[in-house]
């Protein structure tokens, strides 16, 4: 379903994905682990079509979407690591928006707004605006409006990061109903080993833009002689603790709840 | 309801829900009117150029429109902060798509802010010589609000952080406004002026207006041309932005 061959991303001088192949089967969960700054979502944004590759080729069910971006889009949907809703408008009508965007017919959009709202519990607070909401709130949203159409592929970059432990559950019960019901591949990226343990069927560990293990949880376990998954990632990817530096939105990220008064 | 449209509907919904924002936008041009209508208002009649309020009105009117319409386009910046423009980047739909129906969201506001002014000129004493031409009006403000928020978008694709955003106001919409004809005649200036003057938009779209509520007297240019150029350097405008919309990488 995903084939990723040789891929490659430079910024300037900085390689930020060094080379990387993989393959993740339809119906697979794959979960790509790695600490951070180690190439996670610059990967997600290259098989997203919201980056360009430097070299290397990506197809998504058979399509290559630098060249077929709009067919390679009906075919995913996406959970971001950082917001991305209009905290303007209302919960209903973020999923209104996302519904239309993504071709959702207009019965079925009402019916599963109400659906997915209702299960991760916004549906009291559907009709007030994203910016009054907790951060927790915001999350579950994003993430219900993930699942609003249904996608071949579904990629989550870091979803359960800021969410309680009843939402963590409520969203992999429902990440891996669809998987099973209705054959969506799920690609998955998280820093909570334990998740991928048990949500997973494959893994990929990257670190430093290279893909330094591939297999089944119980493989790399086996193949880095550990006891947990935690303790396979230790030893494959060292205990030094990394820093991303802030890019530009985070810096303006950064200015803006400065202006605002600290509001977000 | 398709992309277009759905976009269309989210620009007017946050339009309406910054209420604030709307009477904080209305503030600059009721100072304008004031200071400048009034003010300079005697010195204008004995120069013999007759009412500079009447004069005025249209180039406040158009300021409003592009202010709020550029800004629109600038609003990129926002949801590039935000997030939000991502959700709509990876959507299944050409971003063509996405980049008009920003555009015309953010040029439908700016047209319902130049109504808003032209109701506070009208206020003021604002009198066109004939009321039926109001809707020939309306015309040029929504040529003058595509244009902008065309631009608006095609700078805004580019902007990454807010220090841009400074550089863009002071040395690109600030200058538009105040070399367009707004504030003052186009004809007898000197040949710098009146070649600057001649270079912005906005200047045929002031004219056209003042063409329109005023008289051909009133106007530099003639109102076919003011119209000919809005409609060919807005399609420009629109081609432009839509190119750099669809180079965007986050």
């Amino acid at each position: 379903m995903i084939r990723v061959q040789n891929l490659v991303k430079t910024f300037g001088s900085f390689t930020a994905v060094n080379d990387i192949s993989f393959d993740v089967a339809k119906g697979e969960i794959f979960a790509f682990l790695g600490p951070n700054g180690a190439g996670k979502t610059t990967t997600i944004k290259m098989l997203t079509t919201l980056l360009r590759p430097t070299s290397g080729s990506i197809e998504l069910d058979d399509l290559n979407p630098l060249t077929h971006q709009n067919e390679a889009r009906r075919r995913f949907g996406i959970v971001f690591q950082d917001p991305s809703l209009d905290q303007d408008l209302t919960a209903r009508e973020n999923m209104e928006v996302h519904g239309v965007l993504y071709h959702v017919p207009h019965k079925v959009r009402r019916e599963r707004t109400e659906e997915l709202l209702r299960l991760f519990e916004l549906w009291e607070r559907r009709d007030e605006q994203v910016k009054k909401f907790s951060g927790g709130m915001k999350r579950r949203l994003e993430i219900a409006r993930g699942f609003l159409h249904t996608p071949r592929i579904l990629f989550l970059d870091e979803p359960t990061l800021g969410l309680d432990p009843q939402s963590r559950n409520q969203l992999w019960t429902h990440v891996k109903k669809v998987n099973e019901i209705e054959r969506v591949t799920v690609f998955l990226t998280t820093h909570y080993m334990d998740e991928a343990d048990r949500v997973a069927h494959r893994i990929g560990v990257i670190d430093h833009g290279k893909l330094v293990a591939q297999g089944t949880p119980q493989e790399i376990k086996a193949s880095t002689g550990t006891e947990s998954l935690e303790d396979a990632f230790l030893k494959l990817t060292g205990s030094t603790i990394r820093d991303e530096s802030a890019n530009s939105v985070d810096q303006m990220r950064q200015f803006a709840s400065m202006w605002r008064g600290g509001r977000r | 309801m398709n992309a277009i449209l759905v976009l269309w509907w989210r620009e007017l919904l946050r339009y309406t829900r910054s209420r604030a924002q709307i009477v904080a936008s209305l503030g600059q041009p009721i100072l304008y009117l004031l200071a400048l209508g009034f003010g300079l208002g005697p010195i204008f009649k004995r120069a013999g150029a007759g009412s500079y309020l009447q004069f005025l009105a249209p180039g406040v009117i158009g300021m409003s429109v592009l202010f709020s319409s550029i800004f629109s386009g600038l609003g990129l910046l926002w949801d590039r902060q935000f997030g939000f423009l991502k959700e709509t980047l990876v959507a299944p739909v050409p971003r063509i798509q996405i980049m008009i129906g920003r555009t015309l969201g953010g040029a439908t506001v700016a047209v319902i802010q130049g109504l808003l002014v032209l109701v506070l000129a009208l206020i003021f004493g604002f009198r066109p010589t004939n009321w039926l031409v109001l809707p020939l009006a309306v015309g040029f403000m929504i040529l003058i609000a595509v244009l902008f928020a065309a631009l608006g978008v095609a700078i805004g694709s580019g902007l990454q952080d807010m220090q841009g955003f400074q550089l863009i106001m002071n040395f690109l919409v600030m200058p538009i406004y105040f070399l367009s004809g707004a504030i003052f005649p186009l004809t007898g200036q000197g040949v710098v002026l009146t070649w600057i003057t001649r270079f912005d938009p906005l200047s045929y779209g002031i004219d056209g207006m003042r063409n329109v509520l005023l008289g051909t007297a009133h106007a530099a240019f003639d109102p076919g041309v003011d119209f000919l150029v809005l409609v060919t350097v807005g399609a420009i405008l629109l081609i432009f932005g839509a190119h750099r919309f669809s180079k965007i990488e986050i």
